[in-house]
């Protein structure tokens, strides 16, 4: 392979990689648009929690760096589980405090409360874990293996890190889809998707299908915040706002309250930071991925699979 | 850790109150002096750091003069963040109002601050317009007191465009960026690198010193194969750093602050094994804090692979007999190492107390005039003057490297060391 190539390839990859831990926080974004059309600007805030969290839990195991089988066997699927747990129960929090008591006021109320949230989850997180760079150690051992398991001289760098990276997101994705098609939760979140009212009148308890939405999607946005933590093994305590925002184009992009969209969207977006990251300049990242969200939205307005609302009116 | 801090400002917030302002029986005989810079977000660490050396000055002073303040006054600092809560950096909005407020109080003889240079754009104007002395304990955008050429980074009428009145009321006591930018270059050529990828932050003060770094680079013979500007709030920089990988680069120039995205990168060059591969990376002062080691993933990723480069000594390397008084006072007082800066909001909190003494008056206009004849005056870091355009005239820049999770190892560096077998005169 010439080395343009490689780099093209290694390019890809991180797109990849890019893409894979958007989804995660994407999902949430387009599930509770979907079900109460409301921008949940907090959730990308999630995340950080989701990060923060399991940074204390792994500073009070404290368990060896990088961690041994018992650890990764253990302690890492606990921490996980816990994370998962806790970040879902804040969403839930945050809508039974925030958004239910304004669930029949104008739409635009509780979007602003949704960015007092956001502010004030990252100001608390200010004091939490104070407002500089926050290392999070390598807890995930790491081996290049194309250079060090199968000795290949080669440009592409394909660790351990990004192998556990696509295995933890892609079943986690791949479950939520099979979490909304196929249990009795999911179709009952698909029905309060489509007709509150009507859902609650065939017997569906609204305010319970709305609080699993937020309770999953939560826990989606926690998962990738330890996904990201052992990724890339730093983070601030303003993570949320970057990760939100992109996610949240990725949802839009895809199509706003269709979960395979926000997966499409967010790899297309994870995609063209990498292309224009690599080979444009980090300084037009954002023009290339809101230039090209603008003439997608001008030319196909639902989104590149459609929105939840475009196929109600179909 | 950060309730902690709180604490700590807020205790000497009070101790500021309680102590320098005893009483305060008779207004006129109390002299303020509004200090603003980011006491909270990216540089918190920083921006204390730099109040309690400023606040040093002011005890140093006192126990030098039988307890009395300048001219008989009671100077009181009075500390003010300009960092929005939001963004955790600094905010126009908030420098603008606290420059205000330091207007309009009539007690307010001089206003000490910005630490960014792109703070100081907003507050200068409205000092200057005002008559009023403004010190600088950091801000090293050149284009701040001379026009340092639109080839430089510099923009077009400046620093007119901070003069309203015409005249010069703003001073530092720092190198700046158009001699620090390449002088970095000349080390980074000395020090036998060929190929350098020079990464910013797009602000006033990254995005200049990265451009004073490419200009240098290619005068000298130091190849530029990439310059690249990233937004401050991102987190992910690895399809970035793949092209700095690509590129062949054995050096990465970042034009960064710590809150803009620098720790971020450094922590992943080495993620992405750029270190690995014995690729460097070369910070200015901006980044030249002991917090940045913590915050970039610790000594082990910094340890050999980034060198910093810094207008002055460190704060422990002083040579002055009231430099090493400052530094062991510090370390004694505060059970810390000073920032790099508080050097300098130590020196030029020393400078605003010999003006007042100068002026011997409670008069902005006396104090001003005392500050622009500020002449070999005798400050921590050495002997010197503030030229025509408000600049110290000791102006020196020396390269640093981090060893076993410290900054040390100081070598003096210049922009035209290159022409003399890579030795600065020091």
């Amino acid at each position: 392979m010439s080395i343009e190539l490689q780099v093209f390839v290694q390019q890809v990859l991180i797109g990849l990689t890019i893409g894979a831990y958007l989804a995660l926080i994407a999902l949430g974004y387009t599930m509770v648009y979907g079900i109460i059309e409301l921008i949940n600007f907090a959730h990308g805030d999630l995340f950080a929690f989701g990060f923060f969290i399991s940074l204390t839990l792994f500073t009070m195991i404290n368990p060896p760096k990088p961690l041994d089988t018992v650890g990764l066997l253990v302690i890492l699927p606990l921490i996980f589980v816990i994370t998962m747990l806790l970040t879902g129960g804040l969403n839930v929090l945050i809508d039974r405090v925030a958004y239910r008591p304004l669930r029949n006021a104008p739409r635009l109320a509780p979007l602003l409360t949704a960015v007092g949230v956001s502010f004030m989850l990252e100001a608390l997180y200010a004091i939490w874990q104070g407002p500089t760079q926050i290392n999070y150690p390598r807890y995930f051992p790491e081996v290049n293996i194309l250079r060090d398991v199968f000795h290949v001289d080669i440009f592409i760098l394909f660790t351990t890190k990004d192998v556990f990276l696509f295995a933890v997101t892609i079943p986690l994705v791949i479950g939520l889809t099979l979490f909304i098609d196929r249990t009795k939760t999911g179709k009952a979140m698909r029905a309060c998707a489509q007709d509150r009212e009507a859902a609650a009148m065939m017997g569906i308890n609204v305010n319970r299908i709305i609080a699993t939405t937020f309770f999953v999607g939560g826990a989606l946005a926690g998962g990738a915040g330890v996904v990201w933590g052992l990724y890339i093994n730093s983070g601030r305590f303003l993570m949320g706002f970057e990760a939100g925002l992109m996610a949240f184009t990725s949802a839009v992009l895809g199509g706003i309250g269709n979960v395979r969209g926000a997966v499409v969207g967010a790899f297309v977006i994870g995609m063209l930071k990498s292309m224009s990251d690599g080979y444009i300049g980090g300084e037009w990242t954002r023009v290339v991925i809101f230039g090209i969200l603008i003439l997608l939205l001008v030319f196909r307005p639902s989104g590149i699979l459609g929105s939840t609302q475009q196929l109600e009116k179909v | 850790m950060s309730a902690k801090r709180l604490l700590i400002t807020l205790s000497i917030l009070l101790i500021a109150a309680l102590v320098v302002v005893p009483a305060v029986a008779q207004d006129s005989q109390t002299i303020k002096v509004y200090s603003s810079w980011p006491l909270t977000g990216g540089t918190q660490a920083v921006g204390e750091s730099m109040l309690k050396a400023a606040q040093l000055a002011v005890e140093h002073y006192i126990a030098d003069h039988d307890g009395k303040g300048p001219a008989g006054f009671t100077v009181e600092l009075v500390p003010l963040d300009d960092a929005s809560p939001t963004t955790g950096a600094w905010d126009g909005a908030i420098e603008a109002e606290n420059a205000q407020r330091c207007v309009n109080d009539t007690d307010c003889m001089v206003y000490f601050g910005t630490y960014n240079s792109g703070a100081a754009k907003v507050s200068m104007v409205i000092t200057n317009a005002a008559g009023m002395a403004q010190i600088s304990p950091a801000n090293s955008y050149a284009g701040l007191t001379r026009d340092c050429g639109v080839e430089n980074g510099c923009a077009e009428g400046e620093p007119g465009i901070y003069r309203p009145s015409g005249e010069v009321t703003y001073f530092r006591t720092n190198a700046t960026d158009d001699l620090q930018g390449p002088a970095a270059a000349s080390w980074a050529f000395c020090s036998g690198y060929k190929k350098v990828y020079i990464l910013d932050d797009t602000q006033a003060y990254g995005k200049g010193i990265a451009d004073t770094f490419e200009a240098q680079a290619k005068k000298i013979g130091l190849e530029v194969v990439g310059h690249s500007s990233v937004e401050s709030t991102d987190i992910d920089f690895r399809a970035l750093l793949n092209d700095v990988r690509a590129s062949g680069a054995d050096v990465v120039y970042g034009g960064f602050v710590l809150d803009s995205g620098g720790p971020q990168v450094i922590q992943q060059m080495d993620s992405q094994g750029l270190f690995e591969s014995g690729v460097k990376f070369i910070g200015p002062d901006g980044l030249a804090s002991e917090s940045l080691i913590e915050q970039a993933g610790g000594a082990d990723v910094v340890n050999g692979n980034v060198l910093l480069t810094f207008p002055g000594y460190l704060p422990s390397a002083l040579t002055t007999d009231s430099g090493k008084r400052f530094y062991t006072d510090y370390v004694k007082e505060y059970s810390e190492e000073p920032d790099p800066y508080a050097t300098y909001a130590y020196n030029s909190m020393s400078v605003i107390l010999y003006s007042i003494e100068t002026a011997a008056k409670k008069d902005r206009t006396a104090i001003l005039e005392a500050m622009r004849g500020l002449k070999d005056y005798e400050g921590i870091v050495g002997k010197f003057s503030f030229d025509e355009n408000g600049d110290s005239t000791l102006a020196f820049i020396y390269g640093y490297a981090i060893n076993d999770g410290k900054i040390g190892d100081a070598v003096a560096i210049s922009p035209t060391m290159q022409d003399t077998d890579c030795k600065a005169a020091s």
